[in-house]
């Protein structure tokens, strides 16, 4: 019987480098900048590390295929390094590679990283890429928002909510991920932006307009992982441990059957139902201290609340309007400023996230650190939300 | 065994610009346009071409028969998308007519289509569907951009239940060359009408619908309707004076809300006057270019029974009015506008992708799991419900079931060639769902819940190669 990694392993160093258009630096130096940053917070050398995950989703604007670029960025030699590609959650995929390594015995020490370079395509928003030659012949040449806002009228349809009504909820996720965003300075995006901003900002898709979708950046992070006992005798007294990384992939139900209304997604629900049991969570509103959830656009992060299990089914509207997950909410969400701020470099956003909540979980937040910080998820969402994967993680202090 | 006209159908493409748009957006450099500026006429949508408007028009006339009866295909076009690469090929796949139908690709003339049809009525052995479609293109600021339209017309040729019977016709085939478009050439070129007319309409056409009318052993007063159609859509008249031929039988030419379908255009307009006819009419239908063909038909009883579920009246009173010149102009390649970096996507197609899918992608055919009954698409190694394998699932066609939208969005941001590109969940009355492209959307009346039919679409126009690729799109049912 699976006994899950609930406190097998220890996360002893991470890094995040700035994010945002960074025209000054190439992938292999975002790789470094997160890199460096998670060696020193490790106090380890870098022959140290046993082996290597790391995540890059768009190679052709990457540094290419396969590990071999990142052990060549990194100067990895001669160990084990493996490339991972999930989408959004390649990050936290990268992440549970590593961390497997180190609870089977494996190795000692194992680095999780991911980079991307957006914005060197010469246009805003993600790569068009190819979905595979028989998908290409009848799958619509839909955007990114395209898919995530076809959540907005499945909702709606579901919870008779009003078109306005919605647009004012998914509005103020916004709103409140730059007001947390100001106090980050990694993110992309630090400035508040005004309620009327955001509802009057032109349509990307309907009823997505631009503040409604997450920035578009070059980022990287980085974690080192190793076993509890490993980090004690690397001299470790307050470190953070992981409870439960859980993923959940589409296999074409929603997509392919009547089984799914539209309003939410399964994915996330089957990912958090792991992880919960994983980490031994039995009331996520009360035991979470704080939580990174994929805002890529506001209408994801609104159903997220109820996939998460946090807010009520069709109550995720009410809850945001009344600040559940504002700064001073029961749950406290993007408190970095999320991928709103932060952008989305795709390999990236699983371990920025990892990031705040192991920064909260220190108390070294600066100017937005919470008090009485001992558990956050991390959620990311891959895909779209019919054709998708979903990790949800789980950190808290040993 | 003699062959009649059992079935019909016709397609004209829903979206309509006002002649006074395109005389306004000229008139710096061609006011004269302004005294074509009448009506409206049709156009194709950037992902309509003579082959989605072909298996648009076979639909219509093939209604709830049995397509296996379909024993040969042939289509008349002299504006196929491909020089070599058979449209009736692509068509007869996309109606499932089934693997052992003979296809025939026609043209080279505007009078292909009546010849089409002549030829059909007087020779064929077995059952066979002839459609014309076309989708002409004319030189911005041309006479021809203000006359031209674009549609088809499709006939089931059989021997029950005739609805329309041959009783005469004739040819005639000379070298007048009223005008001519070289192998690759965009635009046709053109010589004086007023030549035309004198020496082709009222010389050549008189005298093939007299030697018709002889043939058929038929008065010029016995006809009840007179089809004759040309560009600007006004010989009918002087013809059918010099014939003997009542004026009042002379048949719409569709010019208000469609516009001349070069030789789809009789077919079309005897699409319309079958949709009309009574028993006992006689119908004339010519086809004019390098000569004449003429048909004559006798309408039977069986002409009401037989009439099909869309009329082509009803076709025609569905089209929205374009507002912009330049999107007729753009879905034309007479303007190509800065589509952004995001419409540099390669769109390469794996032709032996396309070929093993076929049967699903072209003929919209799901599966349905012999063991726990789900309808799905894509076909996949197992079922996406049960997990039995794929030998379980037997073919369903989506075609011609209907749909509701599930979830659905207008995207911006994606490139489209008419954006923004709406785009969806379809849910299907038998249970099968899938995204899909909706396409001839009315946004103030498109909502979760909303009725949709199937169309047979470009998917995707790689303009690097030069190949069309076809899909199946949703539209709302008005």
């Amino acid at each position: 019987m699976a006994t899950g990694i609930k406190d097998k392993v220890a996360i002893i160093g991470m890094g995040c480098s700035r994010f945002g258009e960074r025209w000054d630096i190439g992938t292999d130096g975002l790789l470094a900048e997160a890199f460096d940053e998670a060696l020193a917070d490790a106090g380890i050398e870098r022959s140290q590390i046993d082996a290597a995950w790391t995540g890059s989703c768009f190679d052709r604007i990457n540094v290419g295929n396969s590990a071999i670029p990142a052990a060549t960025a990194l100067r990895l030699d001669g160990i084990p390094v493996s490339r991972l590609e999930n989408m959004c959650a390649t990050g936290t995929e990268a992440l549970r590679g590593a961390a497997y390594a180190v609870a089977s015995g494996a190795v000692d020490i194992a680095l999780a990283v991911g980079a991307e370079k957006l914005k060197d395509t010469g246009y805003g928003g993600l790569p068009v890429q190819t979905k595979g030659t028989f998908n290409d012949l009848w799958l619509p040449m839909a955007s990114a928002p395209a898919g995530f806002a076809q959540l907005a009228a499945g909702y709606r349809a579901r919870h008779k909510i009003a078109k306005d009504d919605l647009k004012r909820a998914i509005g103020h996720v916004s709103w409140k991920s730059h007001q947390n965003g100001v106090q980050s300075p990694k993110a992309h995006l630090r400035k508040a932006v005004s309620m009327d901003a955001i509802l009057g900002a032109p349509m990307i898709a309907d009823p997505l307009g631009l503040f409604d979708c997450c920035g578009v950046s070059d980022g990287a992070a980085a974690a080192i992982v190793t076993t509890p006992d490993i980090a004690r005798g690397l001299g470790k007294r307050d470190f953070v441990t992981i409870k439960a990384i859980q993923l959940s992939v589409s296999s074409g139900r929603e997509s392919t059957t009547d089984r799914w209304d539209g309003s939410y997604v399964p994915n996330t629900r089957n990912a958090a139902t792991r992880a919960y049991k994983e980490a031994g969570i039995t009331d996520p509103r009360s035991q979470l201290s704080l939580i990174e959830v994929h805002d890529c656009f506001s209408i994801t992060e609104l159903v997220t609340m109820e996939d998460l299990f946090l807010s009520d089914e069709g109550r995720a509207v009410t809850d945001i309007l009344d600040g559940v997950y504002d700064r001073d909410g029961r749950v406290p969400c993007q408190i970095d400023g999320g991928l709103k701020c932060f952008g989305h470099p795709i390999a990236a956003s699983g371990l920025r996230m990892a990031y705040e909540i192991y920064t909260q979980l220190l108390q070294r937040a600066g100017g937005r650190q919470l008090k009485d910080v001992t558990l956050g998820l991390t959620h990311n969402l891959g895909g779209v939300p019919y054709l998708g994967v979903a990790a949800v993680s789980v950190l808290g202090l040993h | 065994m003699a062959l009649g006209i059992t079935a019909w159908g016709a397609y004209i493409p829903s979206q309509r610009l006002d002649r006074g748009a395109i005389a306004a957006t000229h008139a710096w450099m061609a006011p004269a346009l302004k005294g074509l500026a009448r009506g409206r006429r049709a156009f194709c949508c950037w992902d309509e071409d003579v082959v989605t408007m072909a298996v648009e028009a076979a639909r219509t006339c093939l209604g709830q028969r049995d397509r296996a009866e379909v024993r040969e295909i042939q289509l008349v076009s002299t504006t196929a998308p491909f020089a070599d690469l058979q449209s009736s090929a692509i068509v007869a796949v996309a109606l499932r007519l089934g693997g052992t139908v003979r296809a025939l690709d026609l043209g080279g003339s505007q009078r292909a289509g009546v010849a089409a049809l002549a030829v059909g009525l007087e020779r064929a052995a077995h059952p066979t569907l002839i459609i014309g479609s076309e989708r002409p293109r004319a030189r911005p600021a041309s006479v021809q951009e203000m006359q031209y339209g674009a549609g088809a017309a499709a006939f089931l040729l059989g021997s029950d239940n005739i609805a329309a019977e041959i009783i005469g016709s004739s040819a005639a085939t000379t070298l007048l060359v009223d005008h001519f478009r070289a192998d690759g050439a965009a635009y046709d070129y053109f010589w004086e009408e007023r030549w035309l007319r004198d020496e082709g309409y009222l010389k050549i056409g008189v005298a093939a619908v007299r030697a018709a009318l002889a043939d058929a052993k038929i008065s010029a007063s016995a006809v009840t309707k007179f089809i004759f159609p040309s560009p600007a859509g006004n010989v009918a008249d002087a013809i059918a004076r010099a014939s003997g031929i009542n004026a009042a039988s002379i048949a719409d030419p569709l010019a208000a809300d469609g516009g001349f379908a070069g030789a789809a255009q009789s077919l079309l307009m005897l699409a319309n006057t079958l949709d009309q006819a009574s028993p006992g009419d006689v119908i004339v239908v010519a086809g004019f270019g390098q000569g004449c063909d003429v048909v004559v038909l006798r309408a039977t009883d069986a002409v009401t029974a037989a009439r099909p579920a869309q009329s082509l009246a009803k076709t025609l009173a569905s089209g929205v009015t374009v507002q912009s010149y330049a999107q007729m102009a753009s879905f034309y390649d007479e303007l190509s506008p800065d589509w952004g970096m995001r419409s540099e996507r390669d769109t390469k197609t794996a032709l032996t992708e396309q070929y093993r899918s076929s049967d699903q992608i072209n003929g919209f055919v799901a599966g349905k799991c012999a063991s726990c009954g789900q309808v799905q698409f894509p076909q996949l190694a197992y079922c996406v419900n049960c997990h039995a394998p794929a030998s379980s699932l037997a073919p369903v066609c989506l075609a011609e079931e209907t749909a509701r939208v599930l979830t659905f969005t207008a995207d911006a941001l994606t490139f489209h060639p008419s954006p923004p590109l709406y785009v969806g969940f379809a849910q299907f009355d038998v249970g099968a769902r899938l995204l899909m492209e909706f396409v001839d959307v009315r946004p103030d009346t498109f909502e979760v819940g909303t009725r949709l039919s199937m169309r047979f679409r470009i998917k995707e126009r790689d303009q690097t190669r030069g190949y069309y690729r076809y899909f199946w799109k949703a539209a709302p049912i008005n």
